[in-house]
């Protein structure tokens, strides 16, 4: 397998990630589709250090621990989002994402 | 305590209304006799300090400035906080601080914003007496400008019906004046060598030529006049409005009018002669020789005063402006005896400016009583009060004698000295102006027939006595009216050495 | 012959002549009123110090015996100091002439204070009154010692001041209370005029003092070839103005007759002692600065006065105007007496004058006390009710007609000479006009005062119930009477005849006659008696015919000559005159510059300051619509480009993603297309 290929599947993942994120009408589909959009960055981030990069040099290592600190942080985001969410549910009493719209005006 | 005693006493006489009126400010304004009593105590003391200053600490013999003291103020501009007296001034201080001191108990009768009221009326007192004492250009004007702002307060908050309209004349013009002195002033501070406000030091350098406009732009000559032309004509007329001289004399009529009584009192008794002082103290001695050019102009303005002022002052219907008119008159042989610059008319009119401050304070007083009686001032509506209050008509009858220049009363001394020394210079102006005695006489000898004599109408039947208050504010004035007509010299013997100083000033080259 | 020294001593009691009713005059203002009867002793008993005072120091001054006695206490008292040209000082001159008049005034004023006591009696205005006339007394008495100018302006002032205030005595009468302003305003023309006369000569001469001034005359004269030069003429006539205000001459005599409406002792401080005398006095004292043509005005205005007054005095039924007419008359006689150069006659009748108008004022007030009215057709008969009234009036009548032995014989022929010897000098008709004025008056003197005491005093009472009432005054009133009366038939000869006339050779100006004037003199002084004599028995006869015997009535010579009779009672329209051209001029110009003062002057001021409003409302529109108008456009477009901005805010989370992707893709596009 090519590089290529697997920017491909991260292209992929990360086109239908934006598109959940833009066109879902649940919060929580829009949290997906934000973790998805992570994962195509993660997907890049190991094929970069596993092709780009010279083998067993610092810097293959240093795309392998981006991805995961890209982890991490996508669970400390996604339980901030979940709190945000819960907290917006029991305030809107919706997970639309369009309800909110107080900035508005 | 000692720093106090450090404090000179001129600097106590000036400041100690302020300090009076800082302490009216803390009073409640509830309080209305506490602050009354402040009033009187702060006016009192500044008059008995000024009394012994001049009974006490100043050589009359002396013709130059005394009791001079000297602080850095804004070094950066050489401005001091330099003041001093000579005869010129401290008469007049002493006749500022008298009135003030008089015009408290005249002003018991206002009730409404009490502290507000004498507070401006402190500030005055220290705005009036600060000028007079000055010898710093800078710290003339700056007093120069105190004063105006408590007479606006005064004027357009407790005067009559058209208060707002008197109020803003007087101020905006009292302010030309004041922008032409100013232009003057710093004028005159950049054309000195080395700067300097000095008043001594810049009459000096006029007295050598000095000050003839050579250190300014263009050589300080506008539109080919050159500059002490144009000093003089500046200073003059910002002095002028003060006097006031025609044509410059039409807001008199309408402050007096509107002005509570004690503020007339003090307008018509000092503030005018801050006008006159200037012109001795600054306007002539800056350009003595614009002042020597334009001698007969001055003196046909003086007699247009006297004149005109008469004149006008006969067709009046209210008794107010009457008298305000005839200090327009009044203020005619005051500006005729500088113009003269004789010994005698010098003098003569000086002691005018004193012997009409008594006598205006006196009628304006006398105006009062009556107004706060019948509550108009209508000349033609009154009569045969003299039936009714016999001692308010004796002392109304002592004024009127004095101001229309009774002799063996005040104003017959400076009237007479004015004129007869002016007599020698300007014939044909002085034959013009007794015409102004004429009229004057005639005037105020018709006044008394239509207020006090005739029948008594039996409107006024009722009409109380003068009360001790008000008497209290009438009879030192009176005391004076007669006194300086016997005994001119108590005021002649302070002033003649410093107008002899003066004339050396201001005499041709 | 001058034996006797003036020492410190006289001074300070001739100081004290005048300054001893000054004080009384403070003490009466201030306190008097306050003490038992209401204070009037005190200033009659400041007046009767004076007069002894005066009396004294005058008995002393005859005792010298000396025509050119005169003393000086120079500079007694600064009351402008100063170097010698810029000083002036007051001090005392003491001459035959201020020493006759400081003894006469101080008697007369007492007597008149004395009579007051009683005629006053129960007004309201006691005290007062009393005050005023303490300090006119004042006045006179420091005028006629006063060493120099100003002190005598300030006297003569305070005469005029003290005339203002006693004639408005009764001031609730509006006509008192237009009197008292006429008689000021009136002679204060004259002050002015006076006051303007004097600041020439100072300022030519640098000196107030009479005697200074009189030791530069000729000096003056000496620099200018023996004429008067311009100024001094016109200061002689200024001063003589001065004396024609005070003195009431014509044309500045319509004051005298309206202060009648004072009261009577008033009318007498006014006419007999004080005030018109020092007008005769000035003139006597300013002889010197009088041109010779100044000098035949002087004698021509005296002498018409003479004539014109004694017209109107004919005509007048109220016995306080006859008497006030009379003294304008005899007021004219000393003045046209100094005119013509007879000083000392002038000077000579003021004196005798003096002793009898007071005594005839009197008379006349004791008379209005006992009838209540002034009106003679409503008197006749009194001589019985009143007859120490009668006889001192009687006397005092005899003098103002000139019947020999009586007092105003010996002036009035003294004049009468002087005018005849100035026709024979000169020899014109205006010289001889003085002498011919005044012979007629002398007869219509004799007229109109014989007139007055028959319609008085004689006759059948014409009025029963105030005749019933009528009745003699108290002491107090009599007694002055008395004395003036005495003075009246003895005044000519009780010094020995022409004791005046000698001594007054003394007083500067007077020429002593010599060779053919000398001559002249004496062949006047016969033509002047008899004529006198002739003209005044004339004048009585008439008199008599007219109304003693009812020769002639009155009453059908009034209708003959109607309008004339009309035109003379009026006093010559001459107060309707002056109401229509002097005081309407004066009134339209006050008008005029009233108007100029409302409408030009403080119009200008309103008009700049109308102005300025109008440029502040000019600027306000520019403010408002130009200079803000700019602001706001700037406001505008940044609140449309806010409306377009708000398009892309939705609120919405999904829009800014959708939108931030765009751009992404966007900048990306651009960035790739650059490449």
């Amino acid at each position: 397998m090519s590089l290529g290929a697997y920017l491909a599947v991260a292209t992929a993942l990360f086109v239908l990630g934006l598109a959940m994120m833009i066109a879902r009408r649940n919060l929580l589909y829009v949290l997906m589709g934000i973790e998805l959009i992570l994962n195509a960055a993660n997907l890049n981030f190991v094929a970069f250090a596993r092709y780009a990069a010279p083998a067993g040099g610092e810097a293959a290592l240093r795309g392998q621990v981006f991805a995961l600190i890209v982890i991490l942080l996508a669970v400390a985001e996604a339980a901030v989002a979940l709190a945000i969410v819960l907290h917006a549910y029991s305030l809107f009493d919706t997970v639309r994402p369009e309800e909110p719209d107080l900035l508005r005006e | 305590m000692g720093w106090l005693s450090s404090i000179d006493v001129l600097t106590w006489i000036v400041f100690l209304p302020a300090l009076g009126m800082a302490a009216v400010m803390l009073l409640p304004s509830a309080s209305k006799r506490a602050i009354r009593g402040v009033a009187v105590l702060v006016t009192v003391l500044a008059f008995a300090l000024n009394l012994y200053v001049y009974v006490a600490k100043f050589d009359r013999w002396s013709g130059a400035m005394q009791l001079v003291t000297e602080a850095n103020w804004i070094p950066a501009f050489d401005i001091f906080y330099r003041v001093g007296v000579d005869g010129i001034s401290l008469p007049l201080l002493l006749l500022n601080t008298l009135l003030f001191a008089l015009a408290v108990p005249a002003s018991f009768g206002i009730e409404r914003g009490v502290k507000g009221y004498f507070a401006l009326f402190l500030l005055l007192e220290t705005g009036v007496s600060g000028v007079f004492v000055s010898l710093d250009f800078f710290l003339f004007f700056v007093f120069w400008e105190v004063m105006l702002l408590p007479m606006y307060f005064l004027i357009g908050i407790w005067g009559g019906p058209r208060k707002e309209y008197a109020a803003i004349k007087f101020f905006l013009y009292t302010l030309v004046g004041s922008v032409l002195m100013l232009v003057a002033m710093v004028a005159c501070y950049l054309d000195a060598v080395p700067h300097t406000f000095d008043l001594l030091k810049l009459q000096e350098l006029a007295r050598n030529g000095q000050l003839d406009g050579t250190r300014l732009l263009h050589g300080g000559i506008l539109l080919g006049l050159p500059f002490q032309t144009w000093l003089f004509a500046f200073l003059f007329i910002g002095f002028a409005i003060k006097v006031p001289v025609f044509p410059f004399h039409t807001w008199l009529p309408d402050a007096h009018v509107e002005a509570p009584t004690p503020i007339s009192v003090i307008l018509a008794g000092i503030l005018l002669k801050l006008g006159g002082y200037g012109m001795l103290r600054i306007n002539f001695p800056f350009a003595p020789q614009a002042f020597q050019d334009a001698g007969t102009f001055l003196a046909l303005l003086g007699v247009i005063n006297i004149v005109y002022g008469a004149f006008v002052a006969m067709a009046q219907t209210d008794f107010k402006k009457l008298v305000a008119y005839s200090s327009v008159s009044h203020m005619g042989y005051m500006l005729l005896g500088f113009a003269a610059g004789t010994t005698w008319s010098v003098n003569g009119a000086m002691l005018q400016m004193l012997t009409h401050g008594v006598s205006s304070a006196m009628l304006f007083l006398v105006v009062g009583v009556i107004y706060d009686r019948a509550h108009h001032r209508d000349i033609a509506r009154f009569g045969g009060l003299s039936q009714r209050m016999p001692f308010y008509f004796g002392l109304s009858s002592l004024g009127i004698f004095t101001s229309l220049g009774l002799p063996g009363l005040a104003g017959f001394v400076s009237e007479a000295m004015s004129l007869a020394g002016s007599y020698e210079k300007f014939p044909t102006l002085v034959v013009i102006s007794v015409i102004g005695v004429v009229i004057t006489a005639a005037f105020f000898l018709w006044t008394i027939q239509r207020v006090f004599l005739g029948p008594l109408d039996e409107k006024y039947a009722s009409l109380p006595e003068i009360s001790a208050r008000e008497v209290v504010s009438q009879a030192p004035l009176a005391v004076l009216c007669v006194a300086l007509g016997i005994f001119p010299v108590l005021v002649l013997n302070w002033q003649m050495p410093a107008i002899e100083t003066f004339l050396r000033l201001i005499a041709p080259k | 012959m001058a034996d006797i020294v003036f020492d410190g001593g006289d001074f300070a009691r001739l100081a004290a002549v005048p300054l001893i009713p000054l004080g009384a005059f403070f003490v009466q203002t201030l306190v008097g009123r306050f003490g038992p009867r209401k204070g009037d002793w005190i200033p009659v008993g400041a007046l009767a110090i004076a007069a002894a005072l005066g009396i004294f120091e005058f008995a002393k001054c005859l005792t010298v015996w000396n025509p050119g006695f005169r003393v000086e206490w120079k500079e007694a008292f600064d009351w402008i100091p100063g170097p010698a040209e810029s000083r002036a000082s007051f001090g005392i001159l003491y001459d035959n002439l201020s020493a006759t008049m400081t003894a006469a005034v101080g008697l007369i004023a007492f007597l008149i204070h004395l009579f007051s006591v009683g005629y006053m009696h129960g007004d309201r205005r006691y005290a007062s009154f009393f005050a005023h006339l303490c300090l006119f007394s004042f006045g006179m008495l420091g005028l006629v010692l006063s060493d120099n100018f100003l002190s005598f302006f300030a006297c003569w002032e305070v005469m005029g001041l003290c005339s203002y205030l006693l004639i408005g005595h009764f001031s609730e009468k509006p006509s008192a209370a237009a009197a008292c302003k006429k008689a000021f305003l009136t002679t204060r023309i004259g002050d002015v005029c006076l006051f303007l006369g004097i600041a020439i000569l100072w300022t030519r001469l640098h000196t107030f003092r009479f005697t200074e001034l009189w030791d530069a005359v000729p000096r003056v004269l000496a620099e200018n070839g023996g004429a008067y030069p311009g100024w001094l003429v016109t200061a002689g006539l200024l001063i003589f103005a001065g004396a024609v205000g005070k003195s009431a001459q014509f044309p500045l005599h319509v004051w005298l007759p309206d202060a009648m409406e004072g009261p009577t002792p008033v009318s007498a401080m006014i006419h007999a002692a004080t005030m018109v005398a020092a007008g005769v006095f000035l003139t006597a004292r300013a002889f010197l600065f009088l041109s010779p043509e100044a000098r035949i005005a002087v004698a021509l205005v005296g002498s018409f006065t003479a004539i014109f007054a004694a017209t109107i005095g004919i005509c007048q039924t109220d016995i306080k105007r006859v008497l006030a007419y009379s003294t304008v008359s005899q007021l004219g006689f000393m003045i046209a007496g100094i005119g013509v150069g007879g000083i000392a006659a002038g000077l000579f009748h003021m004196v005798t004058h003096a002793a009898f108008k007071a005594c005839l004022f009197l008379g006349s007030g004791s008379v209005i006390h006992a009838v209540h009215t002034q009106e003679m057709p409503q008197m006749g008969g009194l001589r019985r009710r009143m007859p120490i009234t009668y006889g001192t009036m009687l006397v005092s009548t005899l003098a103002i007609a000139g019947v020999p032995l009586f007092a105003g014989f010996y002036s009035k022929d003294a004049i009468l000479s002087s005018t005849l010897v100035h026709a024979m000098e000169h020899g014109s008709i205006l010289h001889a006009l003085p002498a011919i004025f005044l012979f007629t008056a002398a007869g219509m003197t004799a007229f109109y005062m014989f007139r007055l005491i028959l319609l008085t005093f004689h006759g059948e009472p014409r009025d029963a119930h105030k005749f019933e009432h009528a009745h003699e005054s108290p002491w107090v009133m009599t007694v002055p009477l008395t004395i003036l009366g005495f003075f009246a038939v003895t005044g000519g000869w009780i010094f020995g005849e022409n004791w005046f006339l000698e001594l007054g050779k003394g007083l500067p100006g007077m020429v002593v006659a010599e060779g053919e004037a000398a001559h002249h003199e004496h062949e006047a002084h016969g033509i002047a008696m008899w004529g006198s004599i002739g003209v005044a028995g004339a004048g009585i006869l008439l008199a008599f015919a007219f109304y003693q015997w009812r020769k002639f009535s009155a009453a059908a010579w009034a209708e003959r000559w109607g309008p004339v009779h009309r035109w003379v009672k009026n006093k010559y329209y001459v107060d309707e005159f002056y109401l229509a051209t002097v005081v309407r001029f004066v009134m339209f110009l006050t008008a005029v510059q009233r108007w100029f003062d409302v409408w030009i002057v403080d119009g200008l001021v309103n008009l700049v300051g109308g102005i300025g409003r109008a440029a502040a409302a000019v600027s306000g529109w520019f403010d408002r619509w130009v200079v803000d108008g700019a602001v706001n456009l700037v406001g505008w477009l940044t609140q449309l480009w806010g409306g377009v901005a708000r398009l892309f805010q939705t609120g919405r989370v999904q829009t800014y993603v959708a939108w931030g992707v765009a751009g992404a893709v966007g900048a990306a596009s651009v960035v790739l297309w650059m490449a």
